[in-house]
């Protein structure tokens, strides 16, 4: 068996030594990876996200691999083929990654300051910071914002010195620059470019050239990375780095360099995915393959303190340019094209990147319209046709088009010939654009049973008063309606309504979770979610959920929005349980409802040390506020108690954040499967202007999203966007406030406990039998096993 | 020819909703009983041939194009109630079975019926109560 040796274990080490896992089935090499920090590979990319405690590790090694911690590669000799004097190896494979950059700068090792590079890094910094009120950061880049939103994220007040006149000079121009620093010093950012920093007493005072002078509690140097290429005397590029050729190959025909060790034919590249390509070229070299690296793709995508900046391509040169550059919204976007405007070089987008998948994808073509429709995001992403659709079934865009060549005109007819949607059917509006981009006329019909969308069905029993299916579907449909229509007028009733939702002939329009207030689960048995708003929980009723579970045998499990889910509870068995837990004073958590779910949060200013305003208290008051309202999909909540963002609250419906202020609400937000940041949409905010927006902003969601819309595609649908949704909501552009007001404070004060409602009326208990004709006995049907100490179905 | 057609009694007509249905346990077999709209009756194994389980009755009861059909709970295809057809994947079907109203009582007969046999008393899946 040959042996390779990997020096250094970062991210592509992690994807060489994986690449090399899967290529190499035969077992030809063995691998030795040695490792100069004392915890294996780690995503660097997101390293400023260790500061909310996210998982950054990438899995480990893969089997059979020999992995030396603290262990740095010190020593190669060439002649026999050994690395530390005592490692041999036939193919030695180096990724020694990069170091930072320090300028040299008197001071630059006083205790108090730092680099920016390695997780230790990251909790030297935050160690010494605490206590510590101002924080400086030397570089204005990409690393140097991170950097920047660190310690602001820590508490501190923070200051950015960038020696250039720009920020982020390598990726964006004067006026993406200049759209940047606003962005950035409305977050309370100081900006200080074309400053440079030229030496730092003790005590921590920055002196600059200009004279003038900065005191600090800590200073992180993040002015730039230089690669690790002094292991060995191999041929370096012109600005460091091991030469390699189109193969990885050193000149030393034993030895690769991948990563930002490497400079490839010359150019060292300080980004992830050349690194990852180089990984996967010399994984194929070593098992017989005969790749090459093509031109790096140095495209790029980043959220920076929330502002997305995105460069492509190759975004300065000769060309005719493009500029749009809007300093009230705070965007500016850049084109390079061509002088015969035929062909797109490059660009660069700050402060809105959501044209960047479709741009991308033009380098080097035709633009897909015109640039300033594009700019001012008309267009709609085009997806690749290689880009999964479907990952349930294993979809692509290809798939979907040639059945729309074919024939196909609708989202049934998608899911008939290509299986797309029929999974968990979170594709089925990204089927509808396809069908739309496909030139297809898509009917806004709910189905068979209604010529009306979900809007307008919503303003016909509105305006008409109409109170029963029957009656709607007699003037307004035909047939006998569907699993489709009849949930989402059932929702429409609930909504307008306010009443219980079981009663008459209400309860033939729901579906099997609302009919039974409980989640219907694979094996046909149900589970059951008490309400505990805000995640917060007595012990006393923690007690009381433990003893039902272990009473009913339920499998007991935790969940993402910090409640308990029972699980395993037959149908005849869900009064006995909820009669249990509504004595002890829980409540329907309304987990099987499309409607308001939970309002997470973390433990806010009560405990915690970093808190700034009381995020548990106003999590709990706006769950009881929005319990129960029905709406055309599941709705998701959280509140943090500072900019930490412990709860989560961006991934939400609506978010809020504390400020030193007040609250600032973020809309639109999604995780599932096409996961979207929330938006910001109101700033340091009171808590009444706060619940005066959510009202509205529910309501008017209520009204007009389509069935099964989630608020983030209810937004990204809308005519206008976020700025419509304001000015209806905030600034009443279409005088709607008064009556989303009214209709909210309607359900406010009609809320009831489904719950209690139906364990207080034997009728509304009748249906919760097994047979009809055999009320105690259980479904035989159903048989448990046991997996980790708990039952699961068999 | 004539075959005896054993009933079992499910429940009074009036327990049943319209447009829902009930699951009754008839000599060891589970059977979901429907009542629609327009009080036709139809009984069909409780049992989702593609979610396998028996949740049949707790599906949405309706018509598409004017057939009347109930949508599996759990991934919601749907079946046409008179002939236990799956309407959305080809090849897929549930069992029917008689069902009848007599004297208020909601009867089911597991037995398939006999073809025409005179002077029966089995009524056809959709008879009226």
């Amino acid at each position: 068996m040959k042996r390779l040796v990997v020096a250094g274990y970062g991210m592509v080490a992690q994807r060489f030594l994986e690449a090399m896992r899967e290529r190499d089935t035969g077992g030809g090499w063995h691998v030795t990876a040695l490792a100069e920090e004392r915890r294996p590979a780690y995503d660097r990319v997101r390293l400023t996200s260790w500061f909310d405690g996210e998982d950054l590790d990438l899995g480990g090694p893969p089997p059979g691999v020999d992995l030396l911690l603290n262990t740095p590669a010190v020593a190669v000799d060439r002649g026999n083929r050994t690395v530390n004097g005592e490692i041999p190896y036939d193919a030695l494979v180096l990724a020694t990654g990069s170091k930072p950059f320090v300028p040299p700068i008197e001071g630059s090792s006083l205790r108090g300051v730092f680099v920016y590079r390695t997780i230790d890094d990251l909790q030297a910094i935050k160690a010494y910071s605490a206590g510590g009120s101002v924080g400086a950061v030397l570089g204005g880049g990409l690393l140097g914002l991170e950097a920047a939103n660190a310690l602001k994220g820590l508490g501190l007040s923070t200051h950015v010195v960038e020696f250039a006149p720009r920020l982020m000079p390598m990726q964006v121009d004067e006026g993406g620059g200049a759209v940047l620093r606003r962005h950035i010093e409305a977050l309370g950012v100081r900006v200080h470019t074309g400053r440079s920093c030229a030496s730092i007493a003790p005590g921590l005072r920055m002196g600059f050239a200009d004279g003038g002078t900065l005191d600090v509690d800590i200073v992180v140097i993040a002015a730039g990375i230089r690669p690790r290429d002094e292991l060995t005397d191999l041929e370096r590029g012109p600005r460091g780095g091991y030469l390699v050729d189109e193969t990885c190959a050193t000149e030393d025909d034993a030895i690769w360099a991948i990563g930002e060790c490497a400079a490839l034919h010359g150019t060292c590249y300080g980004l992830v995915a050349p690194g990852y390509a180089m990984a996967e070229v010399v994984a194929d070299r070593l098992t017989g393959g005969h790749a090459v690296m093509a031109a790096p793709d140095t495209s790029t995508k980043l959220k920076l303190l929330g502002v997305d900046v995105a460069s492509f391509g190759t975004p300065e040169g000769e060309g005719l340019d493009v500029v749009v550059s809007d300093q009230i919204s705070g965007v500016y976007a850049k084109l390079l094209l061509t002088d015969d405007a035929q062909r797109l070089l490059g660009g660069i987008l700050v402060g809105d990147a959501s044209s960047y998948p479709a741009l991308r994808a033009c380098v080097g073509g035709p633009l897909p319209g015109p640039p300033l429709s594009i700019l001012s995001g008309q267009s709609v992403a085009p997806l690749k046709g290689t880009a999964q659709v479907c990952s349930c079934h294993g979809v692509s865009k290809q798939d979907i088009d040639s059945a729309i060549a074919g024939g196909c005109t609708d989202v049934p007819g998608l899911k008939a010939c290509t299986k797309a949607g029929t999974g968990c059917g979170s594709c089925v509006p990204l089927l509808k654009q396809l069908l739309v981009e496909g030139g297809v006329k898509l009917s806004k019909a709910l189905c068979e049973h209604f010529a009306y969308s979900r809007q307008e069905l919503f303003d016909i029993i509105r305006v008409r008063g109409i109170t029963s299916f029957t009656a709607l579907i007699g003037e307004f449909g035909t047939g006998r309606g569907c699993d489709i229509c009849k949930p989402a007028v059932a929702s429409i009733l609930a909504s307008i309504g306010n009443g219980y939702i079981l009663d008459g002939e209400q309860a033939a329009l729901q579906d099997t979770n609302d009919h039974f207030l409980a989640n219907i689960q694979r094996d046909g048995t149900y589970s059951v979610v008490p309400r505990i708003p805000g995640g917060e929980i007595t012990p006393e009723k923690l007690i009381v959920v433990g003893e039902v579970a272990r009473d009913f045998g339920l499998y007991t499990k935790i969940t993402g929005g910090q409640r308990i889910d029972l699980f395993g509870a037959r149908v005849e068995q869900l009064p006995q349980i909820w009669r249990r837990l509504v004595d002890a004073g829980f409540e329907s958590g309304h987990a099987y409802g499309k409607a308001l779910r939970t309002v997470k949060s973390c433990v806010g200013s009560t405990w915690c040390r970093y808190g700034v305003q009381d995020s548990v208290g106003l999590a709990v008051e706006l769950e009881l506020r929005y319990r129960g309202l029905r709406a055309p999909h599941k709705v998701k909540a959280a509140v943090s108690g500072c900019a930490r963002e412990c709860a989560e609250a961006r991934s939400k419906d609506f978010g809020v954040i504390a400020t030193e202020k007040g609250w600032n609400l973020y809309v639109g937000g999604n995780g599932g499967f096409r996961p979207r940041h929330a938006d910001l949409f109101l700033s340091d905010v009171s808590t009444d202007v706060l619940v005066r927006t959510i009202d509205r902003f529910l309501m008017y969601y209520i009204r007009t999203a389509d069935r099964l819309q989630r608020t983030a595609s209810w937004i990204e649908a809308m005519d206008g966007g976020l700025e419509h949704l304001r000015s209806v909501i905030v600034d009443d552009s279409l005088g709607l406030c008064e009556e989303l007001d009214t209709m909210m404070a309607r359900h406010v004060s009609c809320y009831e406990d489904e719950w209690r409602a139906t364990l207080d009326d034997p009728k509304r208990l009748a249906r919760f039998v097994s047979f009809v004709n055999a009320p105690d006995t259980p479904d035989p049907d159903i048989s448990f096993g046991v997996e980790r100490g708990q039952k699961v179905p068999a | 020819m004539s075959v005896s057609i054993r009933w079992a009694d499910v429940c009074p007509i009036e327990t049943l909703q319209p447009e829902r249905g009930v699951a009754a346990l008839i000599d060891g077999t589970q059977v979901a009983v429907f009542r629609t709209f327009d009080d036709s009756l139809y009984a069909i194994g409780n049992r989702d041939p593609i979610g396998r389980a028996q949740v049949m009755s707790r599906g949405i009861v309706g018509t598409r194009d004017g057939a009347p059909t109930v949508a599996s709970p759990l991934h919601k295809q749907v079946y046409d109630l008179r002939t236990g057809e799956c309407l959305d994947v080809p090849g897929i079907r549930v069992p029917t079975y008689p069902v009848r109203c007599t004297g208020g009582l909601i009867q089911v007969a597991l037995k398939a019926l006999a073809p025409a046999s005179p002077g029966g008393n089995a009524a056809p899946p959709g008879a009226a109560p």
